[in-house]
């Protein structure tokens, strides 16, 4: 901001499918969303700027350490319903999960839920931080966050032995991850072209990784181009 | 000449505001009500509601707004009324010109600090010594109950004290006490003021959103006790209108339609209790 002291950038928040409509209502030059496009908006532009991991988190006094796969899967679409059925403690699950439409319950569900539905009894939150909180103060709880938000109020879970950690998610070991995507709708020029630029720039993405996302660099290109 | 000016004037300006409800309402069924023939009634008015993949059943969060407005006014109620009647007939002048400016100081503490104090005393409070995850039907109606006192005390209040001196002064020359003067003559004749009191407070309750985010836990699944979370109308448009496109923006819309309707049958019901001898 101090270098361009006369261009102005207004951000609004709002969601992933907000965030793709307002780029296709040319309502703002560029888009940003945290899911995959859907068939129908593949005709935007699409430029990676980093990438998030999917952190399962639960309360810090739960002693487990690590679910599988398909036990995760069994948890959140409500066939398993407590803890000692994945050798926890004889305590019931609440599941805390994100509303229909928000790109982080869609990343989950493409990502870890496949064809399962995501049971009706969760407890629903409408934001990471919401979702954070509730596991902070709730113990039975298990609920899915961006990786970058992960602080020490929250407990983060291997799955299938693989944690959550930023190594992990550049090896590609650990598979719940998505991309953070800008979009435009037509070929980006002048500023709009420049701030993409800027982005991608190994000066920003030093900012990005420092608020513990995955630069776009590290990650090999095959995964990121879509 | 000048006379006539103004009052057209006010005609207008107390038009506009007319106009705007109806403006609002048509564009709520406008938007909404296709989507509900297109979908089907039944459909509609299913439980299942996963919108992005062509579930629309809102029945879950009809009996959740339900639950929560009732809960609100079994816990508001008693306590409001009883709240007015100390403030208009026991209190001491000095108490009561403490109480009534604190009392209605607590309809000018936003909804989201209500939803605060619920997700960090009355959450883990409840979780604690009932079970379940906190966030709940109780936890709700707790909070929506605080919240709706504001409104029910200081219009009942206002329609105790204006009942005539002379009806109290009968009373009490018949032999009656204190408290019988209250039940079998103040209430009587403040009935409809009481009414109206508590129709203004339910309607605040079943609208009332952001707090009930916070605390009521938003589950899809009709509640099976008053400790399982629950999800209200107002709470699935707030949190899904952000994201919402196409069908699920018209189905967010049709709530709404579904929301107005219960409010104005609500509202026929209640007039019709006040108006029945």
């Amino acid at each position: 901001m101090a270098k361009n002291p006369n261009i102005k950038i207004n951000v609004q928040g709002g969601g992933s499918t907000a965030g793709i409509q307002a780029v296709f209502n040319k309502t703002c030059a560029i888009g940003t969303s945290s899911r995959y496009l859907e068939p129908s908006e593949q005709s935007l532009h699409t430029y990676t700027m980093a990438i998030d991991g999917i952190a399962i988190i639960i309360h810090p006094s739960n002693p487990i350490t690590n679910l599988t796969h398909d036990a995760l899967k069994d948890i959140f679409s409500g066939r398993i319903t407590n803890w000692k059925d994945v050798g926890g403690p004889d305590k019931k699950i609440i599941i805390v999960t994100r509303e229909e439409g928000s790109g982080t319950r869609g990343a989950f569900e493409d990502l870890i839920m496949h064809k399962t539905a995501i049971s009706d009894a969760c407890l629903v939150q409408d934001s990471n931080g919401a979702i954070r909180e509730t596991i902070a103060i709730t113990p039975q709880a298990i609920g899915y966050i961006s990786a970058g938000l992960v602080d020490e109020r929250v407990k983060p879970l291997s799955i299938d032995d693989i944690y959550p950690s930023v190594e992990n998610f550049e090896n590609g070991e650990y598979k719940f991850i998505r991309p953070f995507l800008l979009l435009t709708k037509d070929e980006p020029t002048g500023v709009v072209k420049s701030f993409i630029e800027y982005i991608l720039s190994s000066e920003a993405q030093k900012i990005l990784q420092h608020e513990g996302l995955i630069p776009v660099s590290i990650i090999n290109n095959e995964r990121t181009n879509l | 000449m000048k006379e006539r000016t103004s009052e057209k004037i006010l005609l207008i300006i107390s038009f506009s505001a007319i106009i705007s409800l109806l403006l609002i309402t048509i564009f709520i069924f406008v938007q909404g009500m296709p989507l509900i023939f297109k979908v089907g009634l039944k459909n509609f008015f299913s439980t299942h509601w996963a919108p992005t993949k062509g579930n629309f059943g809102i029945l879950s969060m009809i009996v959740g707004s339900l639950l929560v407005t009732f809960g609100a006014l079994i816990i508001g109620v008693p306590l409001s009324l009883a709240c007015s009647i100390f403030l208009a007939e026991f209190a001491p002048p000095p108490v009561q010109k403490i109480l009534k400016p604190i009392i209605e100081l607590l309809a000018g503490i936003p909804s989201v600090v209500y939803g605060f104090i619920g997700i960090v005393i009355l959450v883990p409070l409840i979780r604690n010594t009932l079970g379940g995850s906190g966030f709940s039907v109780l936890t709700a109606s707790i909070i929506l109950g605080i919240m709706i006192l504001p409104t029910i005390v200081s219009i009942s209040y206002d329609s105790l004290v204006a009942v005539p001196q002379t009806y109290r002064e009968g009373s009490y020359a018949l032999g009656a006490t204190k408290w019988q003067t209250v039940l079998m003559v103040l209430f009587p004749s403040a009935r409809s003021g009481i009414i109206a009191a508590i129709i203004l407070g339910m309607g605040r309750a079943i609208g009332e959103t952001m707090a009930v985010i916070m605390i009521a836990g938003n589950a899809l699944k009709i509640p099976g006790s008053i400790l399982d979370p629950v999800r209200t109308i107002t709470s699935t448009i707030a949190l899904e209108l952000g994201y919402s496109t196409g069908d699920h923006r018209a189905a967010l819309f049709a709530c709404g339609s579904i929301l107005f309707i219960i409010i104005v049958l609500l509202n026929i019901i209640a007039i019709k209790i006040a108006r029945r001898e």
